[in-house]
């Protein structure tokens, strides 16, 4: 026992450490998927998050240097039941503690996985900290714990977003050939604001035939449309979307300019941007087994999710219309607007950890963008 | 969608008796469609010839129908009944099988019935193996290289070009009869050649050995919108070259990136609607090449699997039930997830702990099949297990196999002792290899070393080092036992390695808090709160059993299926949940088998998917505290622990562990019969050769001998002559102190009766009197009976049920009794009495109409007969005949002699009015077509001769041509009967193998007696079976089966509803 997590609200769990001493802070969500571990701690959208996973058994396939989804991993912290050191798969190139120790970020596991997931199922989710071989007492971690930011009122998009802009050219893995340059030369253009980008969001459009130039997320429109673009992407990313008012600021001026498709946070700074507003969930979603209906063919999808904010569904009123519901608690899965060309989902079409049932959605980009040239 | 609303009628057809790769997953199956049907409105026509289902319980569905799954027969049934559609994926390959027929033969057409749920394309994709790999292939998917043959010829030319090792799967046949493996192209001879016999289209399919990859299972669920979900995925433990009904798999997937996960995902959703399965549950298997990854498909099932209940079971997502609603036209959003209830179907469930099942093997009772696995399925059961780590689950498993092993003891070891032989072993697919993986890192070997032995996963194998490294760490200190909890050894286990008692262990536990918290199986990973109490332990910090002040039982289930306990238990344990709910109790299921409706979420009030072993259930009885705990209705597992559990304080329902003893004990049982005047059959009991000599000679030849604690008959055999006594003993068991052989007179040719009674300690009411068609000596499971009896006089039956009335007030039965005795020239002798449910329980009850275990569950919670008004024993006006059915062509080289062990798998129900068409339909129902015409071959044992003049009577009467051995010829001559004498096969010429292979006889009737005359005739009988002939080996059997014939000849088949029978309650 030589690693302690300890929420903001006192509770307390004894486990083993493993990945780098030391101590983080953050707040604690859970994530059901049962694959993926590599793609979720290097989404960026988690950064100031500590996941714990539901499933038990973490690290059995270790790490490898494809399964990645931005330049580091991102999440603050790491939980598991069970922590699994020797992996057991032909592209493992170290182990989950190795790499977590490489990158400064503690792990905790040995504790009740199931525990934590139904506290904070109940009470919502909740900083905490995680101590892996440190000397604080547990009711200082707590004390820590206690004087974290709030996540609400937190602008984490800066922190992650990319400095300077840059040119994507990889398209997507396959089995035989891992990650590929696309084969056709791409025909149309993307500007792809940061926010926090997931690099399988950049590969579905290289794929879908785009020549991708990312941006950093304070690019006023103005440098955008100098770009002069087909179509503009807005991105996944950490924190609360209203924190990050000067993002959908930019986005309102885009609209009706240019096609856009936004993803994640992407998609909640577009619902600002169009009049609406953004509540924080209870522990929001994060998983890869999330239903959500298309209402406009009625087809259900089975999605992958990871975020803490939602956009009101009330809040939508005028050029904003629902397009995609969550069937497991309603709220809001994807909009698009009235009169433009301008389209967002709250869910991942780029999987990546997770199902790709929702690839067409990159298909649908690239045929407004069509469209309307 | 909503459901569909131009059909108001559905027939289901059930997958028929329990055999080798179709065990009562397809009760399970079928007994959830139906409730979802008749949930939504539909009226539901079921037709199953299995009367140990849950699934024909009349109250199942609107109309059932016990009968033969034939084609005739079925097309009666749809005559009368004219359903509006056919449901044909809920009912195993059987099911599907008999619904393809009716189908192509026009059945369906002809009366307008409309095939929901798969469309025949559909079925003929993924059933026809060339099909579905050009379909594959087509959508760009990888398939191992293989090709089809009809002939011998085409297989030569197929095999040559892929080059061995050769996988050979035939076509058509159930869990994979005949499937092998050829490491050389001599092999593949003769395995190809087999395979091609046992085809029933006489095609076989050859392919590539993609032995050693990974093997993964996913399954999967579409509605008519094409909303495609996964459930669950599978991985096998076991690599390729194992059928995966033999393997041991783990949910859900293990050793899979989410980029290798999502390609095998796409791949199922690409696959069904490639294959087109419009609605339901499908499985598809692939096989994973360690070493880069690539995927091949190996196959899919188009319907609800053995699979489907195991990732049901798994996951919580109740498949069957799904299935059925989506055929209806339902879609799964707008069906909603029972167990979260705020959250729809159209989700993938995910889950937070790991399963492992683990296959339970009976080779003990097939000693000429050796221990090896393949491709063709040979295992009669599994046992699941929950556990939030691999190991726990893993080492939950184990003990829930009740095969005596508490984890990785030295079981796999056998006659592996030195370090060479063990690699040697492992490469060698067995029911022991996993045992043998332990005691390999005993021995020293590296993971690696192993890995290359077996192709065992290394994440497999390092789990498994991690738990044998563990053992020597172990102590009674608390922060040693905590952990060696955590990792899922059990209790026994610990305290052999420690070398102390289990309650030593127990208490040290106990002392320390350290003691197993319940989770739910919930779908979601806690995500969502449940209302579905499904519970499994672990060794973590919250518990969820969310304990409730009530009046509770709890029963104990039989946990796997094995040989000789079997669904009919767990019918037995669901009757008596579903009484005692509606007697206003809160019920408790505990059970550990995957497969069956004990273990569905909705049968009890809480289920508890937990081993059957003392620390288990006493954990859950420390946690719950029931008024009452029922053992008596699982068969022989819980029984066992009826007394530790007692000694234990807890309270056991119904009648007392001392008596179930009384009973069991064979001093305490004589005194009992002598106290009461009752006879058995002379006996003694021996510890060593020379005194059971002596005994044999005391009491006469022949004898009856078997060890003393024995299941099922275990390594029990008639012996005629004191050489084959001592044979026996020398041969059959390790007799020692403690271990004696009993020795009972052996009555020759008494007719058996069981009898089921149930009794509340005051009244005694008989359920139900069978006389069994086989004379005594066959066991009571593998002999057919009748209900009500043929031939017994109304003397005896006065005197039978005096005795059984007798016996079960002396005991103080409250509950269930069976008594099964031996006539013989009027006089009664008692061969055994069992206080508990019995095996016949659910053929009693659908025989005379009233469900007795729901009744005996009553009376056991202190409710009397008197006040259930069953009161007076039912004589049915109608003949019920239950048939058993055999493994024996899955064990190539094993006899198809009945004998005292018993052998069966599974049981089939005939009813009709008389005795010869109930015994006709039975037969049909066990896959025997009594024939018309043709050449009947008679070769009996000399006292057997004059039984059969009648038969042969009759049969030539019929119109069949008779040809016998000399022997047999001229005794038939002398009785005026004529018969051709041919040859036995070692006599040269044209012998009775030649023919039957020539399909040139139609009907064997062979009696042989001795060592010797059995090896004489064995190929006959090997013969009979594999060209399935129809075989007798009793002359009441033979004589049963001409009595059938000439009903044949007369009338045909016809059907009624159990509904429609006179005595239904």
């Amino acid at each position: 026992m030589n690693a302690i997590l300890a929420l903001a609200d006192g509770k307390i769990f004894r486990g083993r450490g493993f990945g780098a001493i030391g101590e983080a802070v953050g707040e604690v969500v859970f994530n059901t998927s049962m694959t993926g571990y590599q793609e979720i701690l290097t989404d960026p959208s988690y950064c100031g998050q500590m996941v714990a996973m539901t499933y038990p058994e973490i690290g059995n396939v270790g790490v490898n240097p494809e399964d990645v989804e931005s330049r580091k991993p991102f999440v603050e912290g790491f939980v598991v039941k069970e922590y699994w050191d020797i992996p057991s798969n032909f592209r493992a190139r170290q182990s989950l503690h190795a790499y977590l120790e490489e990158n400064g970020i503690p792990g905790i596991q040995g504790i009740d996985t199931r525990e934590l997931v139904r506290h904070i199922r109940e009470r919502g989710a909740v900083n905490a900290v995680i101590a892996h071989g440190t000397d604080d007492s547990a009711d200082t971690l707590v004390d820590k714990a206690k004087a974290a930011p709030p996540m609400e009122g937190r602008d984490l998009v800066a922190a992650v977003t990319c400095k300077e802009p840059y040119q994507w050219e990889q398209g997507c893995w396959t089995l035989e050939g891992g990650y590929t340059a696309p084969k056709q030369a791409p025909t149309r253009k993307v500007v792809a604001y940061d926010f926090g980008i997931k690099h399988n969001i950049l590969r579905n459009l290289v794929d879908s035939g785009c020549e991708v130039r990312v941006v950093p997320a304070d690019t006023p429109a103005s440098e955008v449309l100098a770009l002069d673009p087909d179509g503009v992407f807005l991105s996944n990313g950490p924190g609360d979307p209203a924190a990050a008012a000067y993002a959908a600021a930019h986005v309102r001026d885009l609209v009706g300019k240019k096609p856009i498709f936004g993803i994640c946070l992407g998609h909640q700074i577009l619902g600002l941007a169009l009049g609406g507003t953004t509540y924080k969930l209870k522990f929001g979603h994060h998983g890869g087994n999330q239903p959500v209906m298309d209402l406009t063919t009625r087809k259900v999808e089975i999605t992958s999710q990871n975020h803490g904010f939602a956009v009101d569904v009330g809040s939508l009123a005028g050029s904003a219309e629902l397009t995609h519901i969550n069937l497991n608690d309603e709220t809001v899965e994807g909009l698009s607007h009235r009169d433009v060309p301008v389209f967002s989902v709250q869910y991942h079409p780029e999987a990546s950890p997770g199902p790709s049932d929702a690839n067409y959605l990159f298909g649908r980009f690239v045929d407004m963008i069509d469209g309307s040239r | 969608m909503p459901k569909r609303t131009d059909i108001e009628s559905i027939m289901l057809i059930g997958s028929g008796p329990i055999v080798i790769g179709q065990a009562c997953e397809f009760d399970y199956s079928g007994t959830q469609a139906c409730k979802a049907l008749r949930e939504e409105g539909y009226r539901v026509i079921l037709i199953n010839s299995n009367p140990a289902t849950i699934m024909t319980d009349p109250s199942t569905a609107d109309r059932t129908y016990i009968e033969p799954i034939a084609l005739p027969i079925l097309e009666r049934i749809i005559a009368s009944e004219r359903p509006d559609a056919l449901l044909p994926t809920v009912g195993g390959q059987t099911g599907l099988n008999a619904s393809l027929d009716l189908a192509e033969t026009g059945v369906l057409e002809r009366y307008g019935v409309e095939l929901i749920g798969a469309n025949i394309p559909a079925i003929k994709k993924a059933e026809d193996r060339q099909n579905f790999k050009d379909a594959m292939i087509a959508i760009g998917l990888d398939v191992p290289r293989s090709g089809v043959a009809r002939t011998w010829d085409e297989a030569k030319r197929i095999g040559e070009d892929i080059g061995a090792p050769l996988i050979i799967r035939p076509s058509r046949t159930l869990g994979g009869t005949g499937g092998a493996m050829a490491y050389s192209m001599d092999e593949y001879e003769a395995l190809a050649k087999r395979g091609l016999e046992l085809s029933p289209i006489s095609e076989i399919l050859i392919e590539e050995s993609i032995a050693g990859w990974k093997e993964y299972e996913l399954e999967v669920m579409r509605d008519t919108a094409d909303n495609v979900v996964i459930v669950c995925s599978i991985e096998n433990l076991d690599p390729m070259g194992v059928h995966t009904g033999d393997s041991i798999t783990v949910a859900p997937a293990q050793t899979l990136t989410d980029k290798e996960y999502q390609i095998m995902r796409d791949a199922t959703l690409a696959i069904m609607r490639e294959i087109g399965v419009d609605t339901g549950g499908s499985n598809v298997q692939f096989a994973i090449n360690p070493a880069d990854g690539r995927m091949a498909v190996i196959e899919m099932n188009p319907r609800v699997s053995r699979s489907s209940a195991l990732a049901s079971k798994a996951t919580g997502f109740p498949i069957a039930k799904i299935a059925a609603k989506v055929a209806v036209g339902m879609t799964l959003d707008e069906i909603s997830n029972d167990i979260t209830r705020e959250t729809p179907a159209s989700f993938e469930p995910t889950i937070d702990y790991v399963v492992t099942k683990i296959p339970r093997f009976t080779f003990e009772k097939f000693p000429a099949t050796p221990d090896v696995l393949g491709t063709q399925m040979k295992s009669v059961g599994e046992a699941m297990a929950i556990g939030r780590t691999f190991k726990e689950s893993l080492q939950k498993a184990l003990r829930s196999l009740e095969i005596d092993s508490y984890g990785f003891d030295d079981k796999g070891r056998g006659d592996a002792v030195d370090r060479s032989e063990i690699l040697t072993q492992l490469g060698s697919p067995s029911a022991r290899r996993l045992w043998l993986v332990g005691e390999a890192y005993r021995f020293g070997f590296t993971t690696e070393e192993i890995h290359d032995a077996c192709k065992i996963d290394i994440w497999f194998l390092e789990n498994i080092r991690q738990i044998i490294e563990e053992e020597p760490r172990i102590s009674l200190e608390p922060e040693a036992l905590r952990r060696a909890k955590e990792m899922g050894f059990a209790d026994v286990r610990i305290a052999a390695l420690i070398e102390c008692s289990e309650e030593e262990v127990r208490q040290a536990r106990i002392a320390a808090g350290i003691e197993p918290v319940f989770k739910t199986v919930d779908t979601c990973a806690a995500e969502f709160a449940a209302y579905t109490p499904y519970l499994y332990s672990t060794y973590e910090q919250e518990d969820e059993s969310d304990v409730k002040d009530r009046k509770k039982i709890m029963i104990l289930g039989g946990g796997p299926n094995r040989i000789g306990q079997g669904i009919e238990f767990d019918y037995c344990c669901v009757h008596a949940s579903f009484a005692l709910k509606e007697a206003g109790f809160e019920t408790i299921m505990v059970n550990c088998n995957p497969e069956t409706v004990s273990t569905d979420y909705d049968t009890s009030d809480k289920l508890y998917f937990e081993p059957l072993t003392r620390e288990d259930v006493l954990s859950i009885v420390a946690r719950e505290k029931p008024d009452g705990v029922i053992v008596q209705f699982g068969g022989q597992t819980p029984l066992k622990l009826a007394v530790p559990l007692q000694e234990a304080g807890v309270p056991i329902a119904g009648t007392s562990p001392d008596s179930i003893d009384r009973a069991e004990d064979r001093e305490r049982f004589a005194a009992l019969l002598d106290q009461l005047g009752l006879k058995q059959p002379a006996n003694g009991i021996a510890f060593e050769v020379e005194k059971a000599s002596e005994i044999a000679a005391r009491i006469g030849f022949p004898v009856l001998v078997r060890p003393s604690y024995v299941l099922g008959g275990r390594a029990m055999e008639i012996v005629y002559d004191d050489d084959s006594l001592r044979s026996y003993m020398a041969r059959a068991v390790d007799v020692g102190p403690g271990r004696p052989v009993l020795i009972d007179k052996f009555l020759e040719d008494a007719i058996e009766l069981d009898v089921d009674a149930i009794c509340d300690g005051e009244i005694v009411v008989v359920a139900g009197i069978m006389e069994h068609i086989e004379r005594a000596g066959v066991h009571s499971g593998d002999s057919a009976c009748s209900l009500p009896t043929q031939s017994l006089s109304d003397a005896v039956l006065a005197e039978v049920r005096r005795q059984v009335h007798a016996l079960a007030l002396e005991l103080g039965v409250v509950g269930l009794m069976n008594v099964q005795f031996a006539v013989r020239d009027e006089e009664v002798f008692i061969i055994e009495v069992n206080p508990r449910a019995s095996r016949t329980v659910p053929f009693v009850s659908k025989a005379i109409g009233v469900p007795i275990a729901k009744l005996a569950a009553r009376v056991m919670a202190g409710e009397t007969l008197a006040a259930l008004g069953f009161t007076e024993e039912v004589v049915p006006e109608h003949m019920s005949v239950k048939e058993a059915v055999f493994p024996f062509a899955k064990f190539p080289g094993v006899d198809t002699l009945l004998g005292p062990e018993m052998k069966s798998t599974g049981e089939v129900m005939g009813i009709d009015a008389s005795f010869g068409v109930s015994f006709a339909k039975a037969q049909l129902a066990a896959g025997t077509v009594l024939p018309s015409a043709g050449t009947a071959f008679l070769s009996v044992e000399d006292k057997d001769k004059a039984g059969l003049v009648p038969v042969a009577k009759r049969l030539a009467d019929c119109g069949f041509d008779l040809c016998a051995t000399r022997g047999t010829a001229a005794a038939l001559a002398d009785a005026g009967i004529e018969a051709r004498a041919i040859g036995k096969v070692q006599e040269g010429g044209p012998s009775a193998v030649d023919e039957i292979r020539a399909g040139k006889i139609v009907l064997v009737i062979n009696t042989p007696r001795g060592q010797g005359a059995h090896a004489d005739s064995y190929p006959m009988r090997r013969a009979a079976l594999e060209c399935q002939v129809p075989y007798f080996t009793t002359i009441a059997g033979a004589a049963a089966a001409a009595e059938g014939i000439d009903f044949l000849q007369r009338e045909s088949l016809g059907v009624r509803p159990l509904q429609e029978y006179g005595t239904e309650r």
